[in-house]
């Protein structure tokens, strides 16, 4: 039934996508796909909740499309339908937002149909139950998001990030190629069923979990190979830029967990030490990216890289307590990390958002040109302030309840026998608590920046308040990311179906605790009540202002600011995002980045200014993408000469190859 | 097993490991003599801690050495050398302060993990002490290879074999205590007179620290 | 039902009421220190009351969020500090925030503070805000693996629990809990803004921090916050106590004698500490600005070691 549900409005949207061209011209063009794209995304989205609320069985569908002897296998468990959720609820609000700010699009045609279509394929790969519709679904999500990080491709970047995004998409997708290959098996069943039902070697599951974690991690945006993440998001325009980040990367995380946890059957002891560092060095190097831009969007889009770096560690603890047999605290793990991937779409979606508001408004999106538009642009503020203390895991808002779970998951591992992992965990947790905090000081940076102060140009003095539909999409997420602060055990238990599917134990049954706390482990071991210590804040603000506004004063007046007695009327004085970020580069970005600040002090009596100039160098594309483009530079232009061969010297070659093959046949024979 | 004997013992040992990362963390010469003094009263206490709880009176006089010599005699002559000689008070080091103490952090994880798994049916007290023990001798190590200055390197000699010297009382019953401790505090003695003296004849050659203070500039 | 929320209600208000006592004793002793009289004991107490009398100036581009702010942060701190065992450890709802939370708390108030460090626009605003965040990048992961080494001694994140079980004397002196008290000290000193990390006493730009982000704050706004100042003091003060030397803390259920022995054991421990860190603020020199993070990182180092002592082995 559900699948049903959402394969039809999988189709609406094929078919929106393929209609949308047939618009060309009419101004109507934009708001028919982007409600239609809405309604179709709600729909799916309600469909997935009443699935997974009320714990169907599965359900699977196959249809005549595809290969012959194949099919395409269709099926909806209960993974599935959370992520179905989490794709449909963030396709909808985009759409939502998109509703507003698509008008300001110059070129809908370059847009629309893309967009659509990548809605489409984001909701197939969930929904693939084989390996060929998986791959194929995959490789369309790829594509279209190409085509809309290639909407603007007259900007300078945007060529640049569109062909990295291509490469490193392409490459992910030769990876989970390889991957799907060996795990086929001997009389190459493809279909999801039959590889959970072929006992995998260990050697061999091994290296699919390798190639896994290279072609899902790529698109997840896992270091090293997050590099097209931080060019390509930002390029898009800011829906699709919201849709990217806070649900594309989250379709690779579904990848990574149908493979490593569903199809490949009991992991081995040292894949969880795999994930879990290379989650750990995720959240702290991406974090430390984001506090060295200046440019709004980027920032966001490494910031995402964080986060994913957050889940991946969840998953790593989960997988290092299925290794062991310890499914409770599994499933403890895999629902912090599920968990995190909900939170996360919420509010990078809603940060995204307001990051659009700001470009549309004012025309900008380097941080350093703009200020004072909490003055400007009030509810965008607010909301961008929710999405911005959500993100820094401030209770009681959504963030802080996943990191809480993750925390919980980390003390419960001392019952690990294993050596690697007592050595790694505690690492580990130490990198996780460092990332939690340096995403506070970024988002300090980029809301005090942007919003506070006073405006740095005249665009951000002049920036107007966005459209209703903009407004009511973000509104709608900020709410969301308090009511998932406030009340996380409904949210608990809804994950509670995939965790029984995927390692084979529950966390405790939430919706029966007392005041509605949440209970991870054990009442006396910790508990946490969102509800209650955000009505304590609220009483306790309220009392303390009620009682001074009465008892003491209430009088204000407006003068120029103190500033010491030396207030300087130049705005360039205030603090720019370079400068907030210089405490944390000095400590930090010395080792990390081989950050250095030059200064050219001219002599006496010159007329030049003085220059201070910083230097950051991104240490994994020099080491890393630098190389391996110049090997290719060489080895293309080594082959180049074969351009310019004569007839014979061509007709020599194809008759080489044909004896050498003939060879080939006659020995292995 | 699990009293007041195994805690004091694992308290005295860890505060051990604790002062070995403060001395990776000074850049002062004079708080560097400090810590030492303490590593060294420290060591003492264990010590007698140690011949309290196995009732062997030959480890008090181990004890008694490293408190009167090590705690109170060298670090008030290295005080003066460094006063007459005027040797740089300022420690210069190959690694930074953060890469030292991560790198310490390396060694202690290593130690731990060596001898835990390397001694599973020995008495807990002492395996964990021995794990405390080589900690120590792996930080005095560090804190040799990491710094240029030669009292500092001195220093971290001494706390190497401070590590030995808990290592060898940690493990009951263990032969020639006493003597191995007279032994290595003359070692000691000698290197320290040595250094120095090589010191004193190499500033009849220009190689003077104070004249090249005055040219030194600021130094981030 | 009735007498747990009167002792939780009791605890809101002696916090509330002890916070300017410990600041304006603190600075008792600096000044006896230093061979001065001081200022009494109780003019915190009538600085609050002066400020709170007094009207509020504010720039002409300050946003809602700089009215808001000394609200925000007075709540959540007022909140994380209700929820700290001061005198009795059976706080009714010290089950809806265990310790993680309250560190959480705490750092939703310190970024507020920082981001109305930055709405005015001044530099001065943005120094404090920059260099707060620094601090508070290492401060709190050092802060989490304290945690870490208390809930893995304990068995559990919830301060009541953790104050009953190291009351008890099933736990002994343990080298972790001795790596985790100098690391919790190490914390304390930077999450307070007190020397040597920050001077709370000074306004020169390139000494200071917290005032920084403070410095356009008047009348009753500069109240509260200096309310939320010393309340955090008493709260870290409360902490290193109930964890580290919680005798007299009355146990949950327990007849007014022994809340008379807990409150009275509690001020005497406030007293001790504000000593103490009196002593320490006069014997040491302010840190340049730069070497707090290798303080900070040392304080990180520490914890770490505790936590992954425990991983290796349950009985350090």
């Amino acid at each position: 039934m559900t699948v049903t549900i959402a394969l039809s409005c999988v189709a609406v949207l094929l078919a929106l996508a393929a209609l949308a061209p047939a618009m060309r011209g009419s101004p109507a063009a934009t708001p028919i796909v982007y409600s239609v794209a809405l309604v179709a995304s709600v729909v799916s989205t309600l469909a997935a909740l009443g699935h997974l609320v009320g714990a169907s069985a599965p359900a699977s569908v196959t249809l005549p499309l595809g290969l012959p002897w194949l099919g395409a296998h269709f099926r909806v468990d209960a993974l599935s339908a959370f992520f179905l959720f989490v794709v449909g609820l963030g396709a909808g609000a985009a759409s939502l937002f998109a509703l507003g700010y698509g008008r300001h699009e110059q070129a809908p045609m370059r847009v629309l149909p893309f967009y659509s279509a990548f809605l489409a394929g984001m909701n197939l790969v969930v929904l693939a139950d084989d390996a060929f519709t998986f791959l194929v679904s995959w490789e369309f999500m790829s594509l279209s998001s190409w085509a809309l990080v290639m909407a603007h491709h007259r900007e300078r970047d945007n060529a640049h990030a569109g062909y990295v995004y291509l490469v490193m998409a392409s490459f992910g997708t030769l990876a989970l190629l390889l991957a799907f290959g060996l795990l086929a098996g001997a009389d190459g069943g493809y279909a999801f069923a039959q590889i959970r039902a072929e006992a995998h070697a260990p050697a061999l599951a091994g290296l699919v979990l390798m190639l896994v974690l290279v072609g899902a991690g790529s698109k997840a945006g896992l270091l090293p190979l997050h590099v097209w993440l931080p060019l390509a998001h930002p390029a898009a325009p800011s829906h699709v830029s919201a849709l990217m980040s806070g649900v594309m990367t989250k379709v690779a995380v579904y990848g990574f967990v149908r493979i490593v946890f569903d199809l490949l059957g009991e992991p081995a002891w040292w894949w969880s030490m795999v994930v879990l560092a290379l989650g750990g060095i995720t959240a702290v190097m991406g974090v430390l990216y984001a506090l060295m831009q200046h440019d709004l969007k980027r920032l966001l889009a490494y910031h995402t890289v964080e986060n994913i770096g957050i889940i991946f560690i969840g998953l790593g603890l989960a997988l290092a307590f299925k290794a062991h047999g310890m499914a409770f605290a599994a499933a403890l793990a895999l629902s912090a990390g599920l968990l995190h991937v909900f939170n996360h779409s919420v509010f990078k979606g809603l940060l995204f958002f307001g990051a659009g508001a700001v470009l549309t408004a004012t025309g900008e999106r380097d941080m350093e040109h703009l200020g004072g538009l909490i003055h400007r642009m009030p509810q965008t503020a607010f909301v961008f302030l929710v999405g911005c203390a959500a993100i820094s895991a401030l209770p009681p808002l959504n963030g802080f309840v996943s990191e809480w779970l993750t925390f919980q998951a980390i003390l419960l591992s001392p019952q690990l026998p294993s050596w690697g992992l007592k050595f790694l965990v505690p690492a580990v947790g130490a990198l996780l608590a460092l990332s939690a905090a340096l995403a506070a000081a970024c988002f300090v940076k980029a809301f005090g920046v942007t919003f506070l102060g006073r405006a740095r140009t005249t665009a951000a003095e002049r920036a107007q308040e966005t459209d209703r539909f903009s407004l009511a999409a973000m509104f709608f997420f900020a709410a969301l990311c308090l009511v998932a602060g406030i009340l996380p055990g409904a949210f608990i238990d809804a994950l509670a179906p995939v965790a029984q599917s995927l390692v084979g134990g529950r966390m405790p049954v939430q919706s029966g605790v007392e005041w509605l706390s949440i209970v991870p482990i054990a009442e006396s071991r910790s508990s946490y009540n969102g509800l209650l210590v955000f009505l304590f804040m609220v009483v306790s603000g309220t009392l303390a202002a009620f009682a001074i506004h009465r008892l003491a004063s209430d009088k204000l007046r407006r003068a120029p600011a103190w500033d010491c007695g030396y207030p300087d009327a130049s705005p360039a004085t205030q603090y720019t995002a370079d400068s907030f970020a210089q405490p944390i580069r000095r400590v930090f970005g010395t080792v990390v980045f081989r950050a250095r600040e030059r200064v050219e002090m001219p002599p006496p009596g010159d007329m030049r200014p003085a220059r201070l100039t910083v230097e950051v160098h991104d240490l994994i594309w020099d080491a890393l993408y630098a190389p391996i483009a110049g090997w290719v530079a060489f080895a293309a232009d080594r082959l180049n000469k074969l351009q310019f061969l004569t007839v014979r010297q061509f007709l020599s070659l194809v008759f080489a190859a044909l004896v050498i093959l003939l060879l080939v046949l006659a020995i292995w024979q | 097993m699990r009293g007041l004997a195994f805690d004091v013992a694992h308290l005295l040992a860890g505060s051990l490991v604790l002062l070995s990362f403060m001395q990776l963390y000074q850049d002062r010469l004079y708080a560097l003599l400090n810590i030492f003094a303490l590593h060294a009263l420290v060591l003492a206490l264990s010590v007698a801690w140690q011949a309290y709880i196995q009732d062997a009176s030959h480890l008090y006089v181990t004890a008694g050495i490293a408190l009167i010599f090590k705690a109170i005699v060298i670090p008030v002559a290295l005080h003066r050398i460094i006063v007459r000689l005027g040797i740089h008070r300022e420690i210069e080091t190959v690694v930074g302060v953060g890469p030292a103490m991560l790198l310490g952090m390396g060694l202690v994880a290593l130690s731990m993990v060596l001898m835990l798994r390397v001694t599973p049916e020995a008495d807990p007290l002492a395996r964990e002490d021995l794990a405390f023990a080589l900690s120590v001798v792996l930080l005095g190590l560090l804190m040799m290879v990491t710094r240029r200055n030669a009292v500092s390197q001195v220093v971290g000699f001494m706390s190497l074999e401070n590590g030995l010297v808990l290592a060898a009382t940690g493990a009951k019953g263990m032969p020639l205590v006493v003597e191995i401790s007279v032994a290595f505090s003359i070692l000691i003695a000698f290197i320290v007179i040595g250094i120095f003296l090589f010191r004193i004849r190499e500033r009849f050659d220009t190689v003077d620290v104070h004249a090249l203070d005055r040219f030194r500039g600021e130094q981030s | 039902m009735i007498t747990d929320l009167a002792v939780q209600g009791a605890q809101m208000l002696l916090v509330l009421l002890f916070a300017p006592l410990l600041t304006g004793l603190v600075r008792k002793v600096k000044a006896q220190l230093l061979r001065r009289q001081g200022p009494p004991v109780l003019q915190p107490y009538r600085e609050l009351a002066r400020l709170m009398r007094k009207e509020v100036v504010l720039a002409e581009n300050a946003s809602w969020l700089f009215r808001v702010n000394p609200y925000l942060i007075f709540a959540a701190t007022w909140v994380a500090a209700s929820l700290v065992p001061t005198f009795g450890t059976g706080l009714m709802f010290s089950w809806s925030a265990d310790l993680i939370a309250i560190i959480a708390l705490l750092g939703s108030a310190r970024f507020f503070l920082a981001l109305a460090g930055l709405d005015v626009g001044t530099s001065f605003g943005g120094i404090g805000s920059s260099r707060e965040v620094m601090i508070a990048s290492l401060a709190e992961p050092a802060m989490l693996m304290i945690v870490f080494t208390l809930a893995l001694v304990v068995g559990s994140t919830q301060l009541s629990t953790m104050a009953g079980v190291l009351l008890s004397s099933e736990v002994g002196l343990r080298v972790s809990l001795g790596l985790a008290l100098i690391s919790l000290i190490m914390v304390a000193i930077a999450e307070n803004a007190r020397i040597p990390v920050d001077n709370p006493a000074t306004h020169l730009e390139l000494t200071m921090v917290h005032e920084a982000m403070v410095l356009e704050y008047s009348g009753r706004h500069l109240a509260l916050i200096e309310l939320s100042a010393s309340l955090k003091l008493l709260l870290y003060i409360s902490l290193i106590a109930c964890l580290f030397a919680p005798w007299g803390l009355a146990r949950p259920g327990a007849e007014p004698v022994a809340l008379a022995i807990g409150i009275a054991s509690y001020a005497g421990k406030l007293a001790v500490g504000a000593l103490l860190l009196a002593f320490f603020e006069t014997a040491i020199a302010k840190m340049r600005v730069f070497r707090v993070p290798e303080f900070l990182g040392a304080a990180l180092m520490l914890g770490l070691l505790a936590t992954l002592l425990l991983f290796v082995s349950k009985s350090l």
